[in-house]
């Protein structure tokens, strides 16, 4: 049972259901491979173990007793965005570096009613705001694949912690490409539901509208395991909208013969890293081969994504986190002199140079004056995007590309220049500002470095993303890939 | 007031909304729990907890603006508020600013030479209140209890229709009365649940340029509306006719020195940056929604001010004073209905006697210690001549007393009015034979002698005889 770790949660469930090991004999052994290799990936910020111990002995209990729940057992990470009761949840923040939650998110509640076992809570960019890790007040996760090189962000922790097979599954969020990007970084499968699919509710706030939660996994059939729990509306979030939850992994094998597959034109400009822009095209023939037809689809304005998002997102983000100014929980300044001292020592003690970055730039975009210039302008733009997607739609089910640019870059690469960061996110966003379930799954490598394939569908479309990729991964292995000091 | 200015003014007035929870989160509203036990982690403004509308808001908006016949918007937006303030958990107040769920709308007032007066009503929104700052008692610190945070208002804004301090509270008595009419506010003042911003400028008369103004900052009683609001006035009148200039600013008035003193000023005010809240959809509602709203809408004051006059033949301001509130209205229309006597008379007893025992206790109309069919059947015992008015008074202070009926004060107390003619004849010669000189005047001419007469009969009988009866049997006996 030493090679518990490389199982995926499929193969760990079919275990479990056979009585080959215990819910226990899994957890000990991830457990004791997150102490051994997170020293060097600094995937975690928080391991609970003996919360996780707990849980998976009283999986096994409900199981000997009949009563297995549909993830019984099963061992996840969270991304430390969600809040979790009773455990330190930190958003990659020192302002709430010793925040209790005093509940659960409806993600993670979810998670524990089906029986899931949660090993702890990853690392990620401070409150989100990032594309490399970089920016998390924990230090920078490293990619398991090179640990020079970022695993991308913000769910880096969640990605690098998956692809080192330290758990087989992780949460992530996707605001702009926070849980694709970082799968495509580390050969990992990153699964962006439609807007409103899964429930936002104890998931601290970036950008209220872009912001959704997801998967990171090894296959497309996990991914569709955990989205079957995940998803579905929640009383608790206005925006959660009731739409029937489908059976995700019934639809797995059906065959992609006809499947009408867009490519987008702008996707393979300049801006695209030759080597990585052959292992999609590559990936798109393979596609073809299995049936697919491949065809060119235009969104005009998809070259704005970048710009809006960058206004959208930092004028919610500015509202959002007003919340954290010392009165009630998270950093408080010692010894105030008054209030304003209080708010202005609080904030600039707590918050890091991008959060702060982002606050000012949604600050101004919303200030009297410049409102319309920015922020109505970027909705405006916004509504263009999400008419171009819905057009297309008309002709494709998916739309495929490179889910980013450039494969893993060093880490320190890009600190000084957040646009060209910012840029690392510009085949991503658009699926945010439509509010597209989008996914990337690994398609090859770049220097020794994995390639994620990124396929967009319409809203409610993630049943077939999910067969789109699964059927990709049945013809390739990029997917089994392990790096090699993590085997 | 000063015939060479003109006064402006707007009102913004907050009703707190009657709902069992808040706007956003299902905490409790009721007033003066200890602090901070009717916050849930919504109300804190927790890391991830997100608003879920309390669709009761929705309703009771329509209600208000089906009543001031205002437009209802088929589609409303929550916006956020921005600014930082310690009892304000999430750094933004949740509001609705470019499309409020009610808009332009109207509502009546008597102008202050008694004519009808239209005012117009911009708009009325939704938001939730802030929590409270408590500074007294704590040493070198300051407390916050959250409990009013979250809890629904609807801020109602009028056009600068008002002219005066008493048309302004003429308005707010009539919001105060339409709100409490369709029972979504308690319209308790003390508590906070009905106060209002004033924005108060004076104009030369004529010019058809509005003033600067000030904006005069949580008003919670009509008394403080009405002095703050001439208060400022004059204030704003003095500083043009020094030849200087109002300035645009918050002021607050103290009721303790009686002044309003400037809070902020328009370059220290906030920018809030409203935009669209993203955690809320928007509010739709349909014109059946509507339709079953108008429906279901009790008959508001205008209208029962106006059957009163028209099916009670009642004065005016007597139904105006009735409609204010519809508890008084029922306790009135219950009267009526009780008694013989006439609706007029009922009128005169309710504002008269009845009002004044109210407020010298300083008791609700709901909890009057004499029932409208008690409060009947002693008019009954005035309009079949067994009580006199004058007597009626004594016996209404008993039963006010809690003494009884009126039937059975009456009997306790042998006030039964005297009706036998031989009876009162006999005290009438006792009266003229006691009194010669007086009979001579007032045969040589001096009829206002009469009075005396009566009088010195009454107190005879202790008021208790007929004084109809007691004249006429005067007259004849002394011509």
């Amino acid at each position: 049972m030493s090679d518990l770790h490389l199982l995926s949660l499929t193969q760990i469930a079919a275990g479990l259901e056979a009585g080959d090991y215990s819910a226990v004999d899994v957890t000990e052994s991830l457990l004791a491979r997150i102490k051994t290799h997170d020293v060097s990936l600094n995937a975690f910020i928080t391991v609970t173990g003996e919360q996780a111990l707990a849980s998976a002995a009283a999986a096994d209990a409900a199981r000997a007793a009949g009563n297995a729940a549909a993830l019984n057992g099963l061992p996840l990470v969270h991304k430390d965005i969600f809040c979790t009761r009773g455990v330190i949840t930190t958003c990659g923040s020192r302002m709430l570096e010793n925040f209790v939650s005093p509940y659960d998110a409806t993600v993670v509640d979810r998670f524990a009613s089906a029986g899931a076992v949660m090993l702890g809570k990853t690392n990620m960019d401070e409150f989100a705001m990032g594309s490399s890790n970089e920016t998390s007040y924990f230090g920078a996760v490293r990619n398991p694949w090179d640990l020079e090189r970022t695993p991308g962000g913000s769910s880096g922790g969640s990605a690098a912690a998956v692809a080192a097979r330290l758990a087989p599954a992780a949460t992530g969020t996707d605001t702009g490409g926070s849980i694709r990007q970082p799968a495509a970084l580390t050969g990992t499968v990153g699964l962006k539901p439609t807007y409103g699919r899964v429930s936002r509710y104890g998931m601290i706030a970036f950008a209220s509208s872009l912001d959704q939660a997801g998967v990171i996994t090894r296959s497309a059939a996990d991914a569709a395991l955990l989205m079957g729990v995940m998803a579905g509306f929640d009383e608790r979030d206005s925006t959660s909208i009731d739409h029937p939850v489908p059976d995700y992994s019934a639809g797995l094998q059906q065959s992609l013969k006809g499947l009408r597959v867009g490519i987008v034109r702008q996707h393979f400009d300049d801006g695209l890293e030759e080597n990585t822009g052959k292992a999609v095209k590559e990936s798109l023939a393979v596609l073809e081969a299995q049936g697919a037809i491949l065809t060119e689809v235009d969104l005009p304005h998809i070259d704005l994504s970048v710009p809006t998002y960058y206004v959208v997102a930092p004028a919610e983000c500015s509202s959002n986190l007003s919340r954290f100014d010392g009165v009630r929980f998270g950093h408080r300044a010692k010894d105030p002199e008054d209030l304003f001292d209080l708010y202005c020592r609080s904030r600039g003690e707590g918050f890091g140079d991008e959060v702060k970055r982002r606050i000012m730039t949604g600050t101004y975009v919303l200030s009297a004056g410049y409102y319309d210039a920015y922020y109505l302008k970027a909705q405006q733009v916004r509504k263009l995007i999400a008419d171009d997607f819905k057009k297309a739609f008309a002709d494709v089910d998916v739309i495929a590309g490179p889910t980013a640019p450039t494969p893993a870059f060093k880490l320190g690469d890009k600190t000084d220049d957040p646009i060209t960061m910012y840029l690392n996110d510009i085949y991503t966003i658009g699926a945010n500002l439509a509010g597209l379930p989008a996914i990337s799954t690994p398609c090859g490598f770049d220097g020794g470095l994995p390639v994620g394939l990124h396929l967009v569908g319409p809203h409610w479309g993630e049943e077939t993303l999910l067969r789109c990729a699964h059927q990709y991964q049945q013809q390739t292995d990029w997917h089994t890939a392990c790096p090699e000091d993590f085997r | 007031m000063n015939a060479a200015w003109e006064v402006v003014i707007g009102l913004e007035i907050h009703t707190q909304l009657a709902t069992k929870s808040k706007i956003f989160s299902g905490a409790a509203t009721e007033y003066g729990a200890e602090p901070n036990t009717q916050a849930c982690l919504v109300d804190l403004g927790y890391p991830g907890v997100l608003p879920v509308l309390n669709k009761e808001v929705v309703l009771m908006a329509c209600k208000f603006g089906l009543a001031v016949n205002a437009e209802i918007a088929q589609r409303s937006v929550f916006a956020r508020k921005n600014y930082f303030y310690p009892d304000l958990p999430k750094g933004y107040q949740i509001s609705q600013m470019e499309l409020p769920i009610v808009g332009k709308g109207e509502l009546f007032i008597k102008d202050d030479a008694g004519n009808d007066k239209r005012i117009g009503i911009t708009r009325a929104h939704l938001e939730e209140d802030a929590g409270k700052s408590i500074h007294e008692g704590l040493d070198r610190s300051s407390g916050i209890d959250l409990n009013r945070a979250g809890t629904p208002l609807l801020e109602i804004v009028s056009e600068p229709d008002l002219r005066s301090a008493k048309e302004a509270v003429a308005y707010m008595r009539k919001i105060h009365s339409i709100v409490r009419y369709l029972e979504i506010s308690d319209g308790n003042m003390q508590e906070g649940s009905f106060r209002c911003d004033a924005n108060v400028s004076v104009r030369p008369r004529g010019q058809e340029e509005l003033g600067t103004r000030a904006e005069l900052k949580n008003l919670n009683s009509f008394r403080f509306v009405e002095k703050a609001i001439n208060i400022e006035i004059e204030r704003q009148i003095e500083v043009i006719e020094d030849g200087g200039q109002v300035v645009q600013e918050t002021r607050l008035y103290d009721s303790d020195k009686d002044e309003t003193r400037s809070m902020r000023s328009k370059e220290e005010a906030n920018d809030y940056r409203y935009f669209p809240d993203p955690d809320l959809l928007p509010v739709e509602i349909e014109q059946s929604f509507i339709d079953m709203v108008r429906n279901s809408l009790p008959e508001l004051p205008a209208a029962k001010q106006e059957r009163f006059i028209a099916d009670y033949d009642i004065k005016s301001d007597d139904a105006d004073i009735l409609t204010g509130s519809r508890a008084l209205a029922d306790y009135y229309e219950a009267a009526v209905a009780a008694s013989r006597a006439s609706a007029q008379i009922v009128a005169n007893w309710v504002l008269g006697e009845l009002s004044g025992a109210l407020n010298r206790d300083g008791v609700e109309i709901e909890a009057s210690k004499i029932s409208a069919g008690d409060l009947a059947g002693m008019l009954d015992r005035i309009a079949d001549n067994t009580i006199s008015g004058k007597i009626a008074k004594e016996v209404f202070e008993a039963m006010w007393a809690g003494e009884g009926t009126a039937d059975s004060i009456i009997e306790a107390k042998g006030l039964k009015q005297i009706t036998d003619t031989s009876a009162i004849e006999a005290i009438v010669d006792e009266v003229i034979a006691a009194n010669p000189s007086q009979v001579a005047e007032f045969k040589s001419g001096k009829d206002k002698l009469i009075g005396f007469f009566v009088g010195q009969v009454m107190q005879k009988t202790g008021g208790k005889a007929n004084p109809g009866q007691v004249n006429q049997i005067l007259k004849s006996k002394l011509e």
